[in-house]
C-alpha cells in the first residue's frame, strides 16, 4: 500500500530515538521569568502590567495589539521586575516584560466549562483569542484568526499536524502517546467550528504507537480520522500535509482555507482544549531538549518565559561542552549563540550539538548537478534561485517563482557543495517581498 | 557558557554526499570501459590515460597558484576531465597531443570561465574538437601496430565508417556482409577498432548502471538522446527503415559513450527536468544529421558541444511550474 505523501522531499537522519522514550516530566522555572511581547505573527502585544505589579498565575500581563495579534498571560505568581528589550531566540532585541517568580504560584481563578458543545461559536473562538493561543508549530499566527476564516462553511478538513518531520523533536510524539484524549477533545471543539468539516490527524508512520493510540480513540467517530503519511521531510510543511492528507495542492499566494483546509499543530490544539474546556490560558507547553551534548535527552511541559539555559540544566546540562544550540529543528531552527534566551509559545525544541558539522564546510562551487532540484517539495530550481539571489536579480528570481520557497532547507541539506542555497534564496525573498510591500504603500 | 556558541543559517545538518563522493562515483563508472579500453589497445592506452589525467590534475594546480586560488583539485572532476578526454582518444595519438588536450580542456574550457561548474561547454567534449581540428590526421588514425591484450590489431576504418561507406551520403549503402551477428556481438562487447573508451557497449552499459545506481544521473539524458537517435535513424537514416542499420549505428561510433558519460555532465546540460529531456532530444536529432548528411561518420562531440550552447534557451522555455502554481490558481490571483 503506497502511504500518502508529496513530491520531493529528503531523509535525514531522524534522531528521534535520543528523546522518544522519555516521558513529559513538568518542570517549574526558577529566578526571573522573560516574556517577549512579540511572540507570535503580527502586532505586537501591549503591557497591561506596570513594575513592581503583582502578578498572578494565569493572569493577563499584555493584550493583544490588534485583530492578529494574541495577547500573553504570566506563568508563574511574582513581581513585575522591568518592562526592557530582551535578545530572542531570532536575535533581534524584543521589548519584554520580566517577572521575578515568588515560587508561590498563586493561580488566578479559570472558568471551567461542563459540556463545551454547548457553547456557541463566537464563545469558542473568544475563549481561544483570549487564551493567547498562537500556532505552536513555529510560526506563531494567532489561532483565533486561523479559525476564524471569511466562508467557514466552505471548510471541509481541519487538519492536525501530527507529522513532527523534524529530526529530533519528539513532543508531539509524547502528546500523542500521553495526551491523545486532549488531542482528540481539542479538535472536537475546533470541528464544532465548522459543520461541514471532518477531522483529519496526519502522522509519519515512523510513530506507529501514536498512530495506533488515535485510532483507537477516532474508531467510533464519523468525523474524524487518522492518516499515516510517509517518513519523509518537511512532510509537516503546511502545504507538503495538504497535499499529501486530501491531494489539494496550494501556493504561497493562497491560504489553507482557499484550499477548505485548516491546519493547526498538536500542541496547539491541546492549548484550544485547555483554553476552551479548562479556561486555562496559554502558558504553558511541551518541548524536546535533545542532542548528543545533552546527558539526559528529555520532554518538558515547561512554563513558557524559563531560560534555555534552565531548560537545558535540568536535562542535566551537557556531557563535554556543546558548540551549536538550536532552537526548534534541526532543518528550519535558528541557531543561539547564547543560551541566556526565553522560551516562548513557539519554543519547540532546544537542540544541542557537541560539534558543529555545519559552519566548518566551505562552500564550492555549485556543478549544477541538480540534486536541489529532485527533493524540492516546491518544485523549484533552488540552485539557480540561490544564484539569482546571490547577485540580486529580482526579476529572475521571480520567474523562476523564487516567491514560492518553503525554507524548508532540503536544498542546503542534499548540496554536495555545501552550498548556502536556502539561506541565499530565504534572505532573496525577503528583499523581494520587502520591495513589493514598498510598490504597494 | 562564556564564550559564545557556534551560529549559522539553518539548516543545521548535511548530507554526506559531497562533490568529491559524486566525481569518485563516475571515476568507478569509468573503470569498466578504461579497463576494456586497456585490454583491447594495450599497454599505451594506459599511458595515454595517465599523461591525460595528469596534465589535466598539474593544468588546474598551476591554474589555481597562478591566480592564488585554493586549489580545486580535490574535488576529482579534474581527474574525470582527463579520464573522459583520454578515453576520447585513438591509442596511437602522440603523447604530448594528448597533453596539450589536458591543458586545453582545463585551463581554457574550464578554468577560465570560472571553474568547477562555470563552464559552458564539456572541457573533455571541447578538448577533444579542438584536437581534431588541430591534430586530424592523428585524431582519426585508428590503426593499430601492435596487438593489445586481446591479441588483435586493427586495420584502420572503424565499423562506423565502414558502415557509411565511401562518400555515401544520399545513396543508400548496403550493409557490408561481413557486418553479420557476429560483428554485431563484436561491437557490442567491443573488439572494434575505435577511440580507447568507445568500443566497448556493454562496459559502458554497466558505467550507466553504476550511475544511475549511485543516483549521480537520472536516464532523462541517456535514454532521450539515444532514442531519438535511433527514431531518427530509423526514418532518415542513408538505409531507413533498417533495423539492421540503426542497431549498427547504435553499437558503433561515440554514441554510447557520448550519451552516458559526456552529455550528462552537470555544468553543460540544462538543471531543469523538462530541459534534460528537450537536451536529450537535441543531441539525438544533432548526431542524426551530421551521421547521416555531415563529412564525417561520427557526429556525437559536435552535436553535444552545440547542445551545450542551446542549454540556456532549454532552460528558459522549461522553467518548471511551482507545486500548487496550477492553471486555475493564477486565474484566481489574477482575480483578486
Amino acid at each position: 500500500m503506497g502511504l500518502k505523501t508529496f513530491i520531493g522531499g529528503v531523509h535525514p537522519f531522524e534522531g528521534k530515538e535520543l528523546a522518544k522514550d522519555a516521558p513529559i516530566k513538568e518542570i517549574l522555572p526558577k529566578g526571573e521569568l522573560v516574556y517577549p511581547l512579540s511572540q507570535h505573527i503580527g502586532a505586537p502585544a501591549t503591557p497591561v502590567v506596570a513594575v513592581g505589579d503583582t502578578v498572578l498565575k494565569g493572569q493577563k500581563i499584555a493584550e493583544a495589539g490588534g485583530f492578529v495579534s494574541a495577547p500573553i498571560h504570566a506563568s508563574v505568581s511574582g513581581t513585575v521586575k522591568a518592562i526592557e528589550p530582551r535578545r530572542v531566540a531570532v536575535g533581534d532585541m524584543v521589548n519584554s516584560i520580566i517577572i521575578e517568580n515568588d515560587g508561590l504560584y498563586n493561580e488566578v481563578a479559570y472558568e471551567v466549562v461542563e459540556d463545551v458543545t454547548t457553547l456557541s461559536k463566537e464563545v469558542i473562538i473568544n475563549k481561544i483569542k483570549e487564551a493567547g493561543i498562537v500556532g505552536m508549530g513555529g510560526a506563531g499566527f494567532p489561532t483565533h484568526v486561523k479559525l476564524s476564516p471569511k466562508e467557514p462553511e466552505r471548510i471541509e478538513y481541519i487538519i492536525a499536524n501530527c507529522a513532527e518531520c523534524e529530526p529530533y523533536l519528539t513532543s508531539d510524539y509524547r502528546r500523542m502517546i500521553e495526551n491523545p484524549e486532549e488531542l482528540v477533545a481539542g479538535m472536537k471543539v475546533i470541528l464544532q467550528l465548522f459543520d461541514n468539516a471532518k477531522g483529519i490527524f496526519g502522522i509519519e508512520n515512523n510513530k506507529p504507537e501514536a498512530i495506533a493510540k488515535l485510532q483507537e480513540l477516532v474508531a467510533d467517530e464519523p468525523r474524524l480520522e487518522v492518516i499515516p503519511l510517509k517518513t519523509k521531510y518537511p512532510q509537516g510543511g503546511e502545504r507538503q500535509l495538504i497535499f499529501a492528507c486530501t491531494g489539494r495542492a496550494i501556493n504561497s499566494k493562497m491560504l489553507p482555507a482557499d484550499a477548505g483546509c485548516i491546519v493547526d499543530n498538536v500542541e496547539t490544539i491541546i492549548a484550544v482544549h485547555n483554553a476552551v474546556k479548562h479556561g486555562v490560558p496559554l502558558m504553558k507547553r511541551v518541548a524536546t531538549v535533545t542532542g548528543d551534548a545533552i546527558v539526559q535527552p528529555s520532554n518538558f511541559l515547561y512554563s513558557m518565559g524559563t531560560s534555555c539555559a534552565e531548560l537545558i540544566e535540568a536535562a542535566g546540562g551537557f556531557k563535554d561542552g556543546a558548540e551549536k544550540i538550536i532552537s526548534g529543528g534541526p532543518m528550519m531552527g535558528f541557531a543561539l549563540f547564547s543560551t541566556d534566551i526565553p522560551t516562548t509559545k513557539t519554543s519547540s525544541s532546544i537542540l544541542c550539538f557537541a560539534k558543529d558539522e555545519v559552519s566548518k564546510f566551505e562552500p564550492i562551487n555549485c556543478m549544477n548537478c541538480g540534486r536541489c532540484v529532485d527533493v524540492c517539495p516546491e518544485n523549484l530550481i533552488p540552485s539557480r534561485l540561490a544564484k539569482y539571489g546571490e547577485k540580486g536579480l529580482m526579476e529572475e528570481f521571480e520567474a523562476w517563482h523564487g516567491l514560492e520557497c518553503i525554507e524548508c532547507g532540503s536544498c542546503s541539506y542534499v548540496c554536495p557543495s555545501r552550498r548556502h542555497v536556502a539561506q541565499s534564496i530565504k534572505t532573496m525573498k525577503k528583499q523581494v517581498l520587502a520591495e513589493k510591500r514598498k510598490q504597494n504603500s | 557558557m562564556s564564550e559564545l556558541l557556534h551560529v549559522s543559517s539553518a539548516p543545521h545538518v548535511r548530507a554526506k554526499t559531497s562533490t568529491s563522493n559524486v566525481m569518485l562515483w563516475v571515476i568507478i563508472a569509468l573503470l569498466p570501459t578504461t579497463c576494456f579500453g586497456i585490454y583491447n589497445f594495450g599497454i599505451r592506452a594506459l599511458i595515454l590515460l595517465v599523461a591525460t589525467v595528469l596534465s589535466c590534475v598539474l593544468s588546474e594546480t598551476v591554474f589555481n597558484l597562478i591566480c592564488k586560488k585554493k586549489n580545486t583539485i580535490g574535488d576529482l572532476s579534474a581527474v574525470v576531465t582527463g579520464m573522459i578526454l583520454a578515453l576520447n582518444m585513438p591509442v596511437n595519438l602522440p603523447i604530448w597531443e594528448a597533453v596539450i588536450g589536458g591543458v586545453f580542456a582545463i585551463i581554457v574550457v574550464k578554468m577560465l570561465f570560472g571553474g568547477l561548474g562555470q563552464n559552458f561547454m564539456n572541457p573533455a567534449l571541447a578538448a577533444r574538437c579542438f584536437l581534431l581540428i588541430a591534430f586530424a590526421a592523428d585524431m582519426s588514425n585508428f590503426k593499430t601496430t601492435t596487438a593489445g591484450f586481446a591479441g588483435k590489431i586493427y586495420s584502420g576504418a572503424t565499423p562506423l565508417a565502414q558502415i557509411r561507406g565511401q562518400g555515401g551520403v544520399i545513396f543508400p549503402y548496403e550493409l557490408p556482409n561481413k557486418f553479420s551477428t557476429s560483428s554485431f556481438l563484436d561491437a557490442f562487447l567491443g573488439f572494434t577498432p575505435g577511440t580507447i573508451g568507445e568500443t566497448s557497449v556493454l562496459c559502458l552499459l554497466i558505467g550507466l548502471v553504476i550511475l544511475v545506481a549511485a543516483k549521480v544521473i537520472s536516464l532523462r539524458i541517456p535514454l532521450a538522446y539515444i532514442g531519438t537517435f535511433a527514431v531518427y535513424m530509423f526514418v532518415f537514416g542513408t538505409k531507413a527503415f533498417s533495423w539492421e542499420y540503426v542497431v549498427a549505428q547504435l553499437l558503433t561510433g561515440g554514441l554510447v559513450f557520448g550519451a552516458i558519460f559526456m552529455a550528462t555532465d552537470y555544468a553543460t546540460t540544462p538543471i531543469t527536468r523538462k530541459g534534460q529531456i528537450l537536451f536529450g532530444i537535441c543531441c539525438g536529432l544533432l548526431t542524426g544529421i551530421f551521421r547521416t548528411i555531415g563529412g564525417s561518420p561520427e557526429g556525437v562531440s559536435y552535436a553535444i558541444i552545440l547542445s551545450n550552447l542551446m542549454v540556456p534557451l532549454i532552460e528558459k522555455i522549461t522553467i518548471p511550474r511551482a507545486f500548487g502554481l496550477s492553471k486555475k490558481a493564477l486565474v484566481k490571483k489574477e482575480v483578486k
